[in-house]
């Protein structure tokens, strides 16, 4: 235990949440359009892709890093909308797994444009000059930027129970979730709520590529790698639990840092051992209803 | 999901005293047609490489097939049991000098043993999270494949796995030759056809499709609905263990691609296309996605670009596949 210090393992324990933070956005949205469309989007990574591209983009014509912070989610969830409205809404009552092939096939096709139009290789992503530096947190100095990602996603979070528990909209997402068949009775337009509600995950998982990118920088297969490991986060918080996506979302980012201190090149396996184990003694998850696994 | 798989399903009952149509009969048959099928493939075929990767994709296909196409079970994690096969042949051969036929023994026994690490995990969720499970289990075996750099070559693949000779009861085939390198691989994916064909006939494999169809009355009627779908999961592992053996002995080498999620993406756009649920269906599918991928790279490196428009057309308009909606039409005359 030789240079591994308290000190290191709390830092290390912060840059897992702040990993965490980006999991749990991506996350979020996934099991936001699962427990309201039952869709599970393979496309989620490519619409995290595509938001930190859109950064990049909005970087290029001048703009900064706020500009990007209001206009990545909205540009993100704008495709999102034409994606659910043209091309997932044919396949409703066709089975779940259609939807899941169709946007398979999709981010194959937007990773593709995106090279097309940005390139094969990667590209830097500067952390904005006022989010630089380090600050202490008491047990020593972390990367400001880090910081920002882990409140940032804490806003979000907020907004979004906020959305979902304090408006009458929100209202009707959560019982659209739990029978859609009697919220259309009720005269709900569920089509209009499942379309929405397809845009405001494919927003969030866009600024989680946006937040992301200045991390790890910015190549187009970003999406495919957080895919696999989002589906750890939401085996292991049970799927369609927002609650189960947060905590699992930290879980295990702060498995993936934890591991990585002490053996590098298991970081990545970590997380795949966590989701075998919690498969083995609670399959639905922490939070998921055994009703969602058939 | 049942019963638009249901659709484009051949029935499995052998046909009656009076067959319908040229349908019956090719489902009869369907083993020595699509045996003969590979025999005369390269005549029409000349480029034998490829006519090769046509045959080992599509005996991969046909592996996958029988679990999303009769068990009812989508996995995108099949790379896994491909590219397992493909690494322990290699292995035995670069690493351990053993004959050629050892090796592909290792590497079908590759693919069932980790059909059944990633089945038994995986086989305790259902429906869509079985998907994400095997997903992400097989990206954690590309993982472990791509540190294990002593045995696999890590990032660089697994290279020289040289066999220069086929050595077959004393007949010496020379396996640099294209044809006669055809012709060894097709042998196998027959032999494949024919077992495939044996355990869909089985009472098992009607079994099989009764878990798909209904699982509550395949459990109501006393059978081990869990234990089916294991057990068939390992046996998919095994002809997708073979196809990966092929694979390495084929290319002699195993770049670390092979367990990509792309490969295991593959296969589900190759069934799809030749038709999910069909016999046939998965060789079809093969020959069609190679080589349209071999024609548009001629004249765009955006290949991904086209194969993803199609696979969401397949989806949105023709979700039985090329045979399968040949068999609906088949039906309906």
């Amino acid at each position: 235990m030789d240079g591994l210090s308290f000190d290191l393992i709390a830092l290390q324990l912060f840059a897992g949440l702040a990993l965490g933070a980006i999991y749990v956005l991506f996350a979020i949205g996934l099991s936001l359009i699962f427990g309201m469309l039952t869709v599970v989007n393979f496309a989620h990574g490519a619409f995290y892709m595509v938001g930190a591209y859109v950064g990049v983009y909005i970087l290029m014509l001048g703009g900064n890093f706020w500009i990007c912070l209001i206009a990545v989610p909205l540009a993100v969830g704008l495709i999102g909308l034409v994606v659910e409205r043209f091309l997932i809404r044919p396949l409703y009552g066709r089975g779940m797994d259609y939807p899941l092939l169709l946007t398979f096939g999709l981010s194959y096709v937007m990773v593709e444009l995106v090279r097309i139009a940005f390139g094969k290789t990667g590209i830097p992503f500067d952390t904005p000059d006022i989010l630089q530096g380090a600050v202490d947190i008491g047990v020593g100095y972390f990367p400001l930027y880090r910081l920002f990602v882990i409140g940032a996603a804490a806003v979000v979070l907020l907004a979004l129970w906020l959305f979902l528990e304090r408006t009458s909209f929100g209202l009707i997402i959560r019982a659209g979730a739990r029978d859609p068949q009697i919220v259309r009775v009720l005269g709900v337009n569920v089509a209009q709520v499942w379309l929405i509600v397809f845009g405001i995950g494919t927003a969030i998982a866009g600024l989680a590529g946006l937040l992301a990118a200045p991390l790890q920088g910015v190549i187009p297969e970003m999406g495919g790698t957080i895919l696999a490991e989002a589906f750890v986060v939401t085996v292991v918080g049970g799927m369609g639990s927002i609650g189960g996506a947060v905590l699992a979302g930290l879980l295990v980012g702060v498995v993936v840092s934890m591991t990585s201190l002490f053996a590098p090149e298991m970081g990545k396996v970590s997380i795949f051992a966590l989701m075998a184990i919690v498969l083995i003694v609670r399959p639905q998850g922490f939070f998921g209803r055994a009703g969602l696994m058939s | 999901m049942q019963s638009s798989v249901n659709e484009m399903t051949q029935p499995l009952q052998r046909p009656q005293a009076t067959p319908v149509s040229w349908f019956a009969f090719a489902t009869t048959h369907r083993a020595s047609i699509a045996g003969l099928a590979v025999l005369a493939f390269p005549l029409v075929m000349p480029f034998t490489a490829l006519a090769a990767n046509i045959l080992i994709y599509g005996l991969y296909a046909l592996g996958f097939n029988l679990v999303y196409g009769y068990l009812g079970l989508l996995s995108f994690g099949h790379a896994a049991l491909f590219g397992t096969g493909a690494y322990l042949c290699g292995i035995a051969i670069v690493h351990f000098g053993l004959p050629w036929y050892v090796a592909i023994v290792l590497g079908i026994c590759g693919g069932l043993v980790m059909a059944a690490a990633i089945g038994a995990l995986a086989i305790r969720t259902r429906g869509i999270y079985f998907a994400m499970v095997t997903m992400a289990l097989s990206q954690c075996v590309y993982y472990l494949f791509y540190e294990a750099v002593g045995w696999t070559g890590g990032e660089n693949g697994l290279r020289g796995i040289n066999v220069r000779e086929i050595d077959l009861f004393g007949l010496k085939l020379d396996f640099i030759n294209p044809l006669i390198r055809y012709y060894v691989i097709a042998a196998f994916v027959i032999a494949a056809f024919f077992v495939l064909s044996r355990i869909l006939a089985s009472p098992f494999g009607a079994v099989i499709e009764a878990v798909r169809e209904n699982e509550a009355r395949a459990r109501a009627s006393g059978y081990d609905v869990t234990a089916t779908r294991l057990i068939t999961f390992i046996l998919s592992g095994g002809f997708c263990g073979l196809a990966g053996a092929l694979q390495a002995l084929h290319w002699s080498i195993v770049p670390i691609e092979i367990l990509h999620y792309d490969t295991s993406g593959i296969v589900v756009m190759i069934a799809l296309l030749g038709g999910m649920g069909t016999f046939f269906g998965p060789m079809i599918g093969a020959a069609v996605f190679l080589l349209l991928e071999n024609i548009v790279s001629l004249w765009t490196e955006h290949w991904q670009l086209v194969v993803g428009a199609i696979f969401m057309i397949c989806v949105l308009f023709f979700p039985a596949g090329i045979w399968g909606t040949l068999i609906r039409r088949a039906k309906h005359d």
